[in-house]
């Protein structure tokens, strides 16, 4: 052996900073509470705790003749929720809700399925921009422009009145309740700027659960005599519900809460989150504006209930 | 009598990557097959075109006599065990097991009592209602089989079944595939680089090489007969000895192949070599020696003499444990 050997403790670094990443190597749990400690502080008290202030406020009333809240408990105003100008106005969020989500989720399938088993290389690339690019503009830029392009002077009816199909849009839009005057005055034009809006965040989570089926799963099931749709339906589908149910769920909370867009694009009649602003702002009617937001909140606890149950979120 | 699987001038070209190149291959019905080879060398994708996972680019593949091409996996009575035996996770193992039986239509009842023999063909019966991810690898293995055998394949294709297994278990389960084998009389063809797997258990043995076959036969003719440099090299680690070489140490000037364990340490009258390494085997030891320059491998067994690393022997061999070669790589 060499004269002299070199040390089994080293002495070389000292200062504040490597006695803090000393203790912080003994108590790994201190690193710990001070990495989580403020959004935690920020989570509890400015999300959690205006959430709770909003639910609180949902069971006080407000005075008829002088406008002014009741501090006093009732279930009075979620009472009004039943009331059927209120109750429409929640089924027909819940039904938006619905159908933009099976809409997103059906169209979301092809394209996810296509990016996670086939697109390779620069096409992987240019998918993900494509679903991404979407997200990087104004959210009011590019409902406004879909004002423009469904509205009647828009480029849809142009395109329709050249291709000759102007008595196709004519009969979509006299069908009664989701047609109009034009698709930017109709439902269908609401339902059309939702699912465009929502498609990315139902996209990326099926593609991302899709990519995690082997797959030579997908082989062995072609080798155990599954036809195509009967590997479909018994491998590929069961595996990527997960991802389809966390797009779904992104897709459903947020049509539930949005305001813009069935303001901008649409019928006048009211979708929740619109209620919600105009009973808290023009009406002064906080505690029905509360009660109104709670409705999401629960459906979506329901929704995520049944979720869990049917295992979404054992892949996460 | 018709081949199980037939192969004639079959190739698979990716471009210019010659995966499998003009194979000409005759499976028996009811043969253990192997087809031995080093990783990339087309083996695996001779079994994938069997399956139908690949469609050939040139040449024909029968099946039992029926032209293959064109058919898909799921309409040939040819059923897989997967390396990594691509079971279902969201399934339990019995549900496994009875997929095939599921999408061909098989009736609930019926179709379970099956799964079920199927499971205790590979002794484990009871294991049914548990999941994938809660099984051991091996036990992972025995129900990529069973999901295979339960649907009575005419011929049963194995990619690399034992590769993920230690060797104690990989032992066992190379006599229990062989007497499955036997007893079912399902013709098995399995892809292996393990020369000794390939050797203990097969009836025939092919050995691939750059997307070609370059000797099929028994394991005992490949073993002590092989045809060219790479069969001798890659089977059985035989000392692989150059025509010069042969010629000093009194042979013909040819390359030629010699077992390790047909070198005998002797005392005087061989050809002398300088011991450079030796590794004790249990069985054996196994002796690197220098003779001349030319690199030797010897196995002594258990109970001889071992000669001390440094020390100079004598290597004797009979000249019928000689084999020569045809020069080709």
């Amino acid at each position: 052996m060499s004269a002299s050997p070199s040390p089994a403790v080293l002495t070389g670094k000292s200062g504040l900073l490597t006695a803090a990443s000393d203790l912080f190597w003994r108590r790994p749990g201190l690193l710990l509470v001070l990495m989580l400690a403020p959004p935690l502080l920020w989570l509890g008290v400015i999300y959690i705790g205006s959430l709770i202030a909003l639910l609180l406020q949902s069971f006080f009333s407000i005075d008829e003749f002088s406008g002014l809240i009741v501090y006093e408990f009732t279930l009075s105003t979620y009472k009004q929720l039943l009331l059927a100008a209120n109750f429409d106005i929640i089924l027909r969020t819940v039904v938006m809700a619905s159908l933009v989500t099976i809409t997103s989720a059906i169209l979301a399938f092809p394209i996810a399925y296509y990016a996670a088993r086939y697109a390779q290389g620069k096409w992987k690339a240019l998918f993900y921009l494509g679903v991404m690019l979407p997200l990087w503009s104004s959210y009011l830029v590019k409902i406004y422009a879909w004002k423009l392009i469904l509205a009647k002077e828009g480029i849809l009816t142009w395109a329709f009145e050249k291709l000759h199909l102007s008595w196709l849009l004519d009969g979509v839009l006299s069908l009664p309740v989701i047609g109009g005057n034009s698709l930017s005055v109709s439902y269908i034009g609401t339902f059309i700027v939702f699912v465009y809006i929502w498609l990315p965040y139902m996209i990326l989570p099926t593609q991302a659960a899709l990519e995690r089926v082997p797959g030579n799963l997908i082989e062995a099931a072609g080798d155990l005599g599954a036809t195509p749709s009967q590997t479909f339906r018994t491998v590929i589908l069961p595996l990527a519900l997960p991802g389809i149910i966390a797009g779904s769920i992104f897709t459903f909370s947020l049509t539930l809460g949005d305001y813009i867009i069935p303001q901008i694009v649409g019928s006048s009649r009211l979708f929740i989150g619109q209620a919600v602003y105009t009973q808290q702002g023009t009406a002064g009617n906080v505690p029905l504006a509360a009660a109104f937001s709670v409705v999401p909140i629960l459906i979506m606890a329901l929704y995520l209930w049944a979720a869990k149950k049917k295992g979404a979120f054992d892949a996460l | 009598m018709t081949a199980a699987v037939e192969f004639s001038n079959t190739s698979r070209h990716y471009g210019p990557v010659r995966a499998v190149d003009a194979v000409n291959l005759e499976v028996a019905e009811g043969e253990f097959f192997a087809m031995l080879g080093p990783s990339g060398s087309g083996k695996t994708t001779c079994l994938r075109l069997i399956a139908g996972f690949e469609q050939p680019t040139g040449g024909e593949i029968r099946i039992f006599g029926e032209p293959a091409g064109g058919v898909p996996p799921y309409k040939r009575n040819v059923n897989t065990v997967f390396q990594d035996y691509a079971l279902f996770p969201h399934m339990s193992i019995l549900d496994n097991v009875a997929y095939g039986l599921m999408v061909k239509g098989v009736d609930k009842a019926t179709r379970l009592r099956e799964a079920e023999a199927a499971l205790e063909l590979v002794k484990l019966p009871g294991y049914g209602s548990r999941r994938p991810g809660q099984l051991s690898g091996g036990q992972r293995q025995r129900v990529a089989l069973a999901r295979a055998l339960v649907n009575k394949p005419r011929v049963l294709l194995l990619d690399e079944p034992l590769g993920a297994l230690d060797l104690k278990l990989r032992e066992q389960m190379q006599e229990e595939l062989k007497t499955l084998q036997r007893s079912l009389g399902i013709t098995f063809i399995f892809v292996t680089h393990d020369q000794g797997e390939a050797l203990s258990m097969a009836d025939r043995v092919a050995v691939f090489n750059q997307g070609r076959i370059v000797q099929a036969g028994t394991p005992e003719e490949i073993y002590k007969r092989p045809q060219s440099r790479f069969v001798a090299d890659f089977v059985g680690s035989s000392n692989v000895i150059a025509p010069e070489a042969m010629a000093r140490f009194g042979g013909e000037k040819r390359w030629a192949s010699l077992r390790p364990e047909a070198i005998r340490i002797g005392a005087e009258g061989g050809v002398a070599a300088k011991v450079l390494v030796s590794n004790f085997l249990g069985s054996t030891t196994r002796l690197s020696l220098d003779a001349d320059g030319v690199k030797l491998h010897a196995m002594v067994p258990a109970g001889l003499s071992v000669p001390q690393v440094g020390e100079t022997v004598q290597l004797v061999w009979s000249a019928s444990d000689l084999h020569y070669m045809d020069d080709a790589a």
